[in-house]
């Protein structure tokens, strides 16, 4: 499953970096405390977040995370925005709450 | 007599700071700003210190070495030294805190030591944007133990704040002053919130820009523009 795929299955709205939708998403991982995402989300997750501080762009580079979901609106700092556009970080938003979105993904990879 | 202070200032070892906040820079514009007496706050390390009093006292400022620190609960205390010994050995004990993480240049920006004269010493290599395996609890006995004071920086802001991360300043918490930016609504925080009435309000520019720094706006009550009379001010219980 694509980040596209992803971003139409779960009407996801693209904040930045909707060219590199192709990237394949292979898991999941949802959290807000970046010290433990930095540690254990993996490569090719769809990382689930309410944080939309400059350091989650930072965070998602680093475990090359396929893309930050914020969860309830919550906003994107204007810096982190360009901070994402720069390093090519793939942000997608969406007004449910981060449990229906994974367990929405989770019938999406399921059906994949 | 009042003083104009700015307690929240990031260098250039501070990864999301700009590379131009070195230490004669950000003490020069903070000299121009119209500020009496400044303190650096650089995420979990104060290597920056030493350089920054002496850039400091050259311009004719008060300073007070510092830190910000990322406790585990990822919320920001700014905390305040008596001398550059105790902030040094408290930012050797916090590296230590700090995961094996290397700092990535190209995406979190570069972690700069200076010495005098903002000689380049080096880049700090283990990320220092990252959570310190501190509880805020002993944190705040670490702190107080070396002499120092800390209390919560930013908590108006969405992030990294006691507020956001915890919901509220239980008194038990034991801090008896608080931070907010120069955007706060400090009438909704009062309402939301009103333990914090009890407490001093500190303000902080938390400058990542020279353009940043505070001008002259907030002041407090000193005898004299010293680092002694800023802690012996802060740990006044009745004000």
């Amino acid at each position: 499953m694509t980040v596209d795929d992803l971003a139409k299955g779960l009407n996801l709205t693209f904040l930045c970096g909707k060219e590199l939708a192709q990237r394949e998403v292979t898991g999941c991982y949802c959290g807000d405390l970046l010290s433990f995402v930095m540690s254990r989300a993996k490569s090719g997750d769809a990382w689930l977040t309410v944080m939309g501080h400059l350091n989650s762009i930072g965070v998602a580079a680093l475990t090359d995370a396929a893309c930050i979901v914020l969860t309830e609106n919550a906003p994107l700092d204007p810096q982190a925005l360009e901070r994402a556009m720069q390093n090519d970080i793939i942000v997608l938003r969406t007004d449910r709450p981060t449990y229906e979105t994974a367990v929405a993904l989770s019938d999406l990879f399921k059906e994949d | 007599m009042e003083f104009f202070y700015d307690f929240h200032i990031h260098s250039c070892l501070s990864a999301c700071a700009d590379n131009d906040m070195t230490p004669k820079n950000l003490a020069n514009m903070a000299k121009l700003a119209g500020l009496d007496i400044i303190a650096l706050t650089d995420h979990n390390s104060c290597l920056n210190c030493p350089a920054t009093q002496k850039a400091a006292e050259e311009a004719g400022l008060g300073f007070v070495p510092g830190m910000e620190l990322c406790t585990q609960e990822e919320v920001h205390l700014i905390c305040l030294f008596p001398d550059l010994e105790r902030a040094l050995s408290f930012s050797e004990h916090v590296g230590g805190l700090l995961p094996e993480i290397e700092n990535k240049p190209d995406i979190f920006g570069d972690q700069i030591i200076m010495g005098e004269n903002d000689n380049f010493l080096g880049n700090h290599k283990k990320l220092l944007n990252s959570a310190c395996q501190i509880d805020l609890e002993d944190a705040v006995k670490k702190v107080e133990g070396l002499k120092g004071f800390c209390y919560p920086a930013h908590i108006d802001r969405p992030s990294y704040s006691l507020l956001s991360n915890l919901g509220d300043i239980d008194p038990s918490m034991g801090f008896s002053a608080f931070e907010v930016t120069a955007k706060a609504d400090l009438n909704a925080l009062y309402a939301s919130h009103p333990h914090l009435k009890k407490l001093r309000l500190m303000r902080g520019s938390d400058a990542h820009t020279l353009a940043d720094i505070s001008d002259a706006f907030h002041t407090i009550n000193l005898k004299n523009n010293s680092l002694k009379d800023v802690l012996d001010y802060l740990n006044k219980k009745t004000f």
